[in-house]
This record gives structure tokens, C-alpha cells and sequence, in this order.
């Protein structure tokens, strides 16, 4: 492991068509840190993360990860490198179980070339069986255990947003982008999915956080950053962000 | 008696080939969400491949080199997974109806080749005379129909088998998941062009094996017998049994292949003369409305796909243990 940020963009730029939804972006994640994303309805966090993850091919610019070009990479590829990221709006495998859901994400698996699937079926229930174990411990510290069986279609939206981060952790991400993983969910489950990221923060896990709630950002995540129209308009501490003129002026709108 | 059991055996052993296509594009649509609308593509490239290895030399095409059935049969499905390998190469990018119309335009493309090429393929008049497997060794006719029908039974068993393996292994679950969502698939490491493509090539490949083994039935293949047709039957097979469910698929073969039957001969023997002239097309008729009805009323099938849960039939725990899966350690 290298000091260093963890995650980096060098002038991330991306248009669509003439519009310009991100705007040279260059940043730095801390390794170990949990970086606060804030900004408006539209200022191009969710482009940016599609970006840093592959799902976006960037106008211009670079994403390093772990000090390493990966611009361009697909997001198949950076999710084994370490790099995993949750969608604002979630996206389960609905007609499978939540188990399934998890099971799936172990790369490489026995089982999951054909000849593997026909021919090694002995080390593949081995592997399976380990990876159930592994995968219900994860469902267990995300409080979905009790759902293993169940279509993940028919859960609700914010056991769905657990879910998200659940499948991410099968894979033993080291930077985790999260897309408002609490809009939408109730006080209760907000309360677990917070003290589940707090928790997995603590021992390692780097975070990069997309969060309307200025509560949330101000009280966990340090440090935290402002976009506005595609461009970095702040970046600082929670308490500084809360004083700061510009971010009131661009991102809570004129002061009450 | 003897010609009631003939005609069951041929019944039977037709419904039997077809549910194996069936269970091809089950693969494709029930587990990878693949629209393949070129079904008899590759039914075709089987039955050819077959038929042009296996066949009886004949003089006036390159073909006919009397390679021993099960040769000729494994050279065929070899030529149905190549045609799907340069097909899925081009469009296992496009999805849903794209994909539909491109394997449709495929199919038509390859019916017209098997018309054009008759060097290759005989054209119109199509290639005739296959050396029937054992039948010299059983001679009698009737016997030979059953044995047929038996080995026909034995490859379904083997590729529902090799289906039933594949989609409940790891490899199902991560086309599942393409199915559902592909961009989630994505994140999370998964490759949904190499899984949609040996997807697409291991289906049609099955394809490929009912094709040859329905001109090994006939010892006869024309161009006619890959009309469009065949994929709508194929499709109506597999909606009206159920997609994502290979006992479906197969119950689906065996009831349409019924109903074909069954309303061909209820037209010829009591619709006016005037009308039976119209037979085929009044099935043509029949099957879409099957198909529309099927997909209004009662989508999932008569066999709907079934959730893998681990209380399910279980193939990762040994017998006897705890199934409900749940574990008392943190994770940390
Ligand atoms: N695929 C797309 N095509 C065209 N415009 C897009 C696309 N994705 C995002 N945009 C536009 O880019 C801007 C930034 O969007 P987004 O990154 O989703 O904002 P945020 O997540 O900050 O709310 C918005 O104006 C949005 O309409
Ligand atoms: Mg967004």
C-alpha cells in the first residue's frame, strides 16, 4: 500500500452534447478518509462518479486509482481492483434472492466458467459453501439476514440501498463511492446503513459520499467538497462548509 | 395397435427434438435475457452441418461425405456454435428488439444461402438420403422408429442435465443477473459481453443438435424447412411453458407440438374443402394468437421460473444440514 490519495481525478471533464455537466474536476480522496460530496439537483456528482467507476467515458481528463491511470477502464475491471460504487437509485437483481445478490459477486469463481460448472462441481460446492457463509455474515452486519430468501425485487427501497452496500462489500472494495445511500430510507435504517459505513470507515475502508442531507455530511464525513455547475466550488471541513458564503450562496441558495 | 404406437413414437420423438431447440432458447431468453429471433438459423446450421457430413455422397454437391452419425451430428452443432460465435461477435452489443431483428435478418440471410448455394446445399430441392444410425443392424422399421425415439430422449435428458448444471452454478447466476441488470452486473465485476456471448453460443449450439438430429429423422433437409415458422413455434414452445424453467420449456414443446398436430389434422379432416387450402396459414393464425394470449394472461408461463433459495433444492450443502443458511459469527 502506497501513501498518497487513494483516488484522484486530474481535469475530469465531461460533455453532453454542448453541455458541459462536469467541468475540469481535479481532486484528491484520502486514503482512509470519508470524503463528503455535496452540490445541487444537477451539478454533475452522480456524472462524476459514473466517470471515476468506467460506466461514463470522461471528455477529457484522468481518473487514478492507488496512484494508477485507470482512465477508461471498465467498471468490471476497476470493481476488482477494489473500486466499488452504489447507484442513487438501486439497482437489485429483482428475481433473484438477496443471498443470490451477494453470492454473485465473487469474481473468478469455480463455477463460473462452463467447463468449471459441468466438470468441478466438488470444489465448486466447496467454494460455494464458503462463500454463503461469508455472504450471510455480510447480509448479518447489514441487517438483511432475515431476507436471504426473499425476491430482491419485494424488499423495500431502503433494505434495496442496503443491499447496494452489502454486494459491494463481497468483493472487499477498499474505496467505496456511495450515491445518496440515505435519501429515501427511514430514520431507523438510515441509523443502521450510518453506523454500518462509520464501522467499515474504522477499519479501512476509504468513502467518497454523494449526501443532500448537510446534517449527515457535517457530522461524518471529513472532508467534504461542493460542486456547482459541474466545477468544485468548495472544499474544506464540515464546520467550514457550513459558514462558507459560497457553498451557502450555491448550494443551500440565499441565506434565510 | 402397431401403427397407433408408430404414430406416438413419431410424434414423440418430433416434440422431443424440438423441446431440446426449446431448451436452447430458454438459455438465450429465459436465463441471459436474449431476444433470439433467428432460431431456425441455427436449427438450420445443425440440421445442414449434419446432413452435409453424415449424408450419402451424391454427386452433384460437395457434400454427402457419409462421416458416421455422431461424427457428422457433433460436426453440425460444432457449425451452429461458430455461426453464433461471428453472429454474437456482431451483435451481442444490442439488446432486446435490435437483437430480435438482427438474428431475424440472420436467419432469412442463412435460409437464402441454403437456397443460393447449390454446390453446397442442393438449393430449392434441398439434400436427400442420410444413412440412418443402426438401422442396418435392426432392419425392422417399427423397432427402429422406438429405438430412435429412445436415443432422441436420451440427448434431451443429457442437455437438460447440462442445462439444469449450468443455470443453477455460479456461471446461471451471473447470467441471471446480466438479465436483470446489466449495468449492476457491471459494477460488480462481472462481464456482460463474454457472458452474453457464451451464452448465445452454448444455446444456439443446442439448437444446432436439434437440428441434426431432425434431419438425421428425415434423412431429407430443404429450405423449406427453415421457414420463420419454426422460430415462432419454438417461441410459443417456450412462453407457453415457461421461460427460465427447462421443465417448462420442455412441457411447452411437447403441448404446442400437440396443438400443431392436432389442429392439422382437425383442419384437413373436418373444415370445408374451400378452407383447407388455407390450413397452414390458419395454424400460422392459431400459434400467434397462443402467443399473445399466453403473454396477456398468464406471462410467466405454466411453469414460472423459481427462485434458487437455499431451502430450495439444495446443491451447495451437503444433505442433512442446517438449509436455512444463517450463521451466528459478526463480521468481524
Ligand atoms: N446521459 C446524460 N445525457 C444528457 N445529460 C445528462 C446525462 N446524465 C446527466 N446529464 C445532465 O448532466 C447534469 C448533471 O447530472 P448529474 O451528474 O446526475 O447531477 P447530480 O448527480 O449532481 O444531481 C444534469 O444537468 C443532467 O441533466
Ligand atoms: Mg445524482
Amino acid at each position: 500500500m502506497t501513501a498518497g490519495p487513494i483516488l484522484s481525478t486530474r481535469g475530469l471533464t465531461r460533455d453532453f452534447g454542448a453541455f458541459r455537466a462536469v467541468d475540469s474536476v481535479t481532486l484528491d480522496f484520502g486514503r482512509g478518509r470519508m470524503t463528503g460530496l455535496i452540490g445541487p439537483n444537477g451539478a454533475g456528482k452522480t456524472t462524476l462518479f459514473n466517470m471515476i467507476a468506467g460506466e461514463l467515458p470522461p471528455t477529457a481528463g484522468q481518473v487514478l486509482l492507488d496512484g494508477q491511470d485507470v482512465t477508461g477502464l471498465r467498471p468490471d475491471a476497476l470493481f476488482a481492483r477494489g473500486l466499488a460504487r452504489t447507484f442513487q437509485i438501486p439497482r437489485p437483481f429483482r428475481r433473484m434472492t438477496v443471498l443470490e445478490n451477494v453470492m454473485l459477486v465473487p469474481s473468478a469463481q469455480t463455477g463460473e466458467t462452463v467447463l468449471g460448472a459441468l466438470f468441478r462441481r466438488r470444489s465448486m460446492a466447496a467454494e460455494q459453501r464458503r462463500m454463503r457463509d461469508k455472504a450471510m455474515d455480510i447480509l448479518e452486519f447489514m441487517t438483511l439476514d432475515r431476507l436471504a430468501d426473499q425476491p430482491a425485487g419485494k424488499v423495500s427501497g431502503g433494505q434495496m440501498k442496503l443491499l447496494e452496500l452489502a454486494r459491494a462489500l463481497m468483493g472487499d472494495p477498499t474505496i467505496i463511492l456511495l450515491d445518496e445511500p440515505a435519501a429515501g430510507v427511514n430514520p431507523s435504517l438510515t441509523r443502521i446503513l450510518v453506523e454500518r459505513i462509520e464501522e467499515l470507515n474504522r477499519r479501512g475502508t476509504s468513502f467518497v459520499i454523494i449526501e443532500h442531507d448537510m446534517d449527515f455530511v457535517m457530522r461524518h464525513c471529513d472532508p467534504v467538497i461542493a460542486l456547482a455547475e459541474g466545477r468544485v466550488v468548495f472544499q474544506g471541513t464540515g464546520e467550514e462548509a457550513r459558514s462558507n458564503p459560497v457553498l451557502l450562496d450555491a448550494y443551500l441558495g440565499s441565506p434565510a | 395397435m402397431i401403427g397407433m404406437i408408430s404414430y406416438l413414437a413419431f410424434f414423440s420423438t418430433m416434440a422431443a427434438i424440438f423441446a431440446i431447440a426449446v431448451l436452447g432458447l430458454n438459455l438465450h431468453w429465459g436465463y441471459t435475457g436474449l431476444f433470439n429471433g433467428g432460431v431456425v438459423a441455427f436449427f438450420g446450421a445443425g440440421a445442414y452441418g449434419t446432413m452435409i457430413l453424415g449424408g450419402r455422397a451424391d454427386a452433384t454437391v460437395l457434400g454427402g461425405f457419409g462421416l458416421p452419425f455422431l461424427v457428422a451430428l457433433a460436426g453440425g452443432v460444432v457449425l451452429a456454435g461458430m455461426l453464433a460465435w461471428i453472429v454474437g461477435l456482431l451483435t451481442v452489443r444490442l439488446r432486446h428488439d435490435y437483437l430480435a431483428i438482427s438474428t431475424f435478418g440472420v436467419a432469412i440471410a442463412f435460409e437464402s444461402l441454403t437456397r443460393n448455394a447449390e454446390w453446397l446445399t442442393g438449393g430449392a430441392r434441398g439434400l436427400r438420403g442420410f444413412p440412418r444410425p443402426f438401422e442396418a443392424a435392426v432392419g425392422n422399421n417399427f423397432v427402429y422408429g422406438l429405438l430412435f425415439l429412445a436415443f432422441v430422449l436420451l440427448v434431451l435428458v443429457l442437455v437438460y442435465i447440462g442445462l439444469e448444471r449450468l443455470v443453477r452454478s455460479p456461471f446461471g447466476r451471473a447470467l441471471r443477473a446480466i438479465r436483470e441488470d446489466e449495468t449492476a452486473a457491471r459494477s460488480l465485476g462481472k462481464n456482460p459481453t463474454r457472458l452474453r456471448l457464451t451464452s448465445f453460443v452454448i444455446g444456439s449450439m443446442i439448437m444446432g443438435v436439434a437440428g441434426g438430429l431432425y434431419v438425421s429423422f428425415y434423412a431429407f433437409v430443404s429450405p423449406q424447412d427453415l421457414a420463420p415458422i419454426l422460430t415462432f413455434q419454438i417461441w410459443a414452445m417456450l412462453i407457453v411453458g415457461g421461460a427460465g424453467n427447462n421443465r417448462g420449456a420442455i412441457l411447452g414443446a411437447f403441448l404446442i407440438w400437440a396443438a400443431w398436430t392436432a389442429s392439422g389434422f382437425l383442419l384437413a379432416r373436418h373444415a370445408p374443402v374451400a378452407m383447407q387450402i388455407y390450413t397452414g396459414s390458419i395454424q400460422y393464425i392459431l400459434i400467434g394468437s397462443v402467443i399473445v394470449g399466453m403473454l396477456l394472461w398468464r406471462p410467466q408461463g405454466l411453469l414460472p421460473e423459481r427462485l434458487e433459495t437455499s431451502a430450495g433444492p439444495d446443491r451447495t450443502r451437503p444433505a442433512g444440514t442446517n438449509t436455512t443458511a444463517t450463521t451466528n459469527k459478526g463480521v468481524t
